[in-house]
């Protein structure tokens, strides 16, 4: 999922860089210009290698879980050309206990460093609007406001997904009630964290004393925009209050419809951000309202069409659940378990 | 089968994780050493069971992580501050707070590069052909049978004394594979 997202988020910058077949100047590559470089001082930079980054590790986080379970697929599979393709990307997996014991420290690296990585990212995104000068976005609070949300909208998203693929594939044994009510009290946690955010930032905005700072937010919540923060404050702070109820977080038709308003919720978020900030800036001559064009519109329905795109691809050829993880944590796969074989005793 | 030289290894078929695990130890005992055991998932303890010291995938990833911290500040420091050096606000060329994110993510990259490409380096995958995956019997590897392999290349191997070490074990098949 964190993949197809990426690639469908790297759409926009290449889209906004206004000079396409200029993109590449984003990285710093060798080039007949003279010697010229990009300035390392600009987080958009910073950016570029966080996001790289992130989708590179991710990729190969999640390849990597595959090898074991295309193997599975190439044993079971029909026709030449699955063998073929499945035999291919396994890379010539025998399941080996050689090979597991240094897959699995390496999976353990992977999960290790993969952790830090969500962090930075979101930090990193942060901080391309954190350390520009312009009120309402240059605060401090961002990194961690933006991690939380981020925490937040992605757990809203995989219930979106997740809920009704459980339902259509009859995965109710593996993912169980109480995985969606666990994912429901981070979604809680996170969400509350990020009202919290919300707070902070018009409190320190009025504490702060900085009357730019304080129009802006003033303006945020009462002027023009007004309607896009109160969807934003309902969807991301009011929502997830609900999964305060545990009859509520155990019912999967009320989660599926609270996800999707967190989803609304965190694309509201990350519209008052630059939208509100923007049309009013230090000089009032430039001030105006934005509409999205049809453009704009199309551009953003098109990113839902190449995720699912992907998404069902995705479905449709490899596993929907890693099989190998599954197996192993069975009671039948521990040899010291009477169902994996043991006999009598502990050892 | 007739002809020794031909075959691969003798493969033991088992249907727990437990029962490969003690043909595991035995087998280990017995002091083999090209031998492997072969599960449709890590089974916990057969490290142990094999003699297996600690992977050393860690220390690539950490090589790894120690380039891609270097190599990332060498890079901003020789792009920004001495083939093309850029004026900021008058400040130093080079300072180790500004370019720290894209150094950070360069660390982790290569940490993680590290991670899986010492993994199949030490696995020496990918392979494109191994003598397992010809054997029809071992397809279920990948599903739901534990195999134990000695292959006749072992120094200890005899084929009569390798025979009854596996049959001693409880196995539920045996059968020569042909390289």
């Amino acid at each position: 999922m964190t993949i197809f997202a990426v690639m469908c988020a790297g759409i926009f910058p290449g889209i906004h860089v206004g000079r396409i077949w200029f993109a590449w100047w984003l990285f710093p590559l060798p080039n007949a210009n003279g010697p010229i470089w990009p300035q390392f001082r600009s987080p958009l930079l910073w950016d570029v290698f966080a996001v790289s980054t992130y989708f590179t590790v991710s990729f190969l986080f999640w390849y990597m879980g595959l090898i074991p379970d295309l193997a599975t697929i190439r044993d079971r599979c029909k026709g030449f050309i699955r063998k073929f393709a499945y035999g291919l990307f396994s890379l010539g997996w025998t399941g080996s206990n050689r090979h597991w014991s240094n897959y699995e420290k390496a999976y353990l690296l992977l999960a290790g460093l993969s952790t830090p990585l969500v962090l930075s990212v979101h930090s990193i995104v942060s901080f391309d609007f954190a350390v520009s000068q312009l009120p309402g976005w240059h605060t401090t609070i961002f990194p961690p406001y933006f991690v939380a949300g981020a925490i937040f909208s992605g757990f809203g998203m995989v219930l979106t997904l997740m809920i009704p693929l459980r339902s259509i594939f009859k995965l109710e044994d593996l993912l169980t009630i109480r995985h969606i009510e666990l994912m429901c009290k981070v979604t809680l946690a996170t969400g509350t964290i990020v009202g919290y955010a919300y707070g902070m930032e018009f409190f320190i905005a009025w504490y702060g004393g900085n009357p730019y700072e304080a129009y802006a937010f003033q303006n945020r919540a009462f002027g023009p925009y007004w309607w896009a923060y109160w969807i934003m404050i309902s969807c991301n702070v009011i929502t997830p209050q609900f999964f305060w109820f545990k009859k509520l977080r155990t019912n999967v038709v009320v989660v599926w419809v609270l996800s999707i308003f967190v989803n609304i919720g965190m694309w509201f978020e990350r519209f008052v951000i630059v939208v509100t900030s923007l049309h009013r800036d230090y000089l009032p001559a430039n001030w105006g309202y934005y509409s999205p064009t049809k453009v704009d519109v199309l551009t953003f329905v098109g990113t839902f069409g190449l995720f699912m795109v992907l998404f069902l691809l995705f479905i449709r050829f490899l596993p929907l659940i890693a099989i190998s993880e599954v197996k192993g944590v069975t009671n039948q796969a521990d040899p010291h378990h009477p169902l994996g074989g043991a006999k009598g005793g502990h050892h | 089968m007739s002809d020794n030289s031909q075959a691969y290894g003798l493969l033991a078929e088992f249907t727990t994780p437990a029962d490969a695990m003690h043909a595991a130890e035995k087998i280990r005992d017995a002091g083999y050493s090209r031998w492997d055991v072969h599960t449709p998932f890590p089974v916990h303890g057969m490290d142990d069971a094999m003699g297996l010291k600690d992977s050393k995938v860690g220390w690539f990833s950490f090589c790894g992580g120690a380039t891609g911290f270097t190599a990332g500040y060498l890079m901003v420091w020789f792009m920004n501050s001495v083939n093309y050096p850029i004026v900021v606000g008058g400040k130093p060329l080079f300072s180790p707070m500004f370019p720290f994110p894209v150094v950070y993510e360069m660390t982790i990259l290569l940490s993680a590069f590290g991670a899986l490409f010492g993994m199949l380096f030490l696995n020496r995958l990918p392979k494109l052909h191994h003598p397992l995956l010809k054997n029809r019997r071992f397809k279920g590897a990948t599903h739901d049978k534990f195999y134990v392999i000695i292959e006749t290349s072992d120094p200890r191997y005899i084929e009569s004394e390798t025979r009854e070490l596996l049959e001693s074990t409880g196995c539920k098949h045996m059968e020569m594979v042909e390289d």
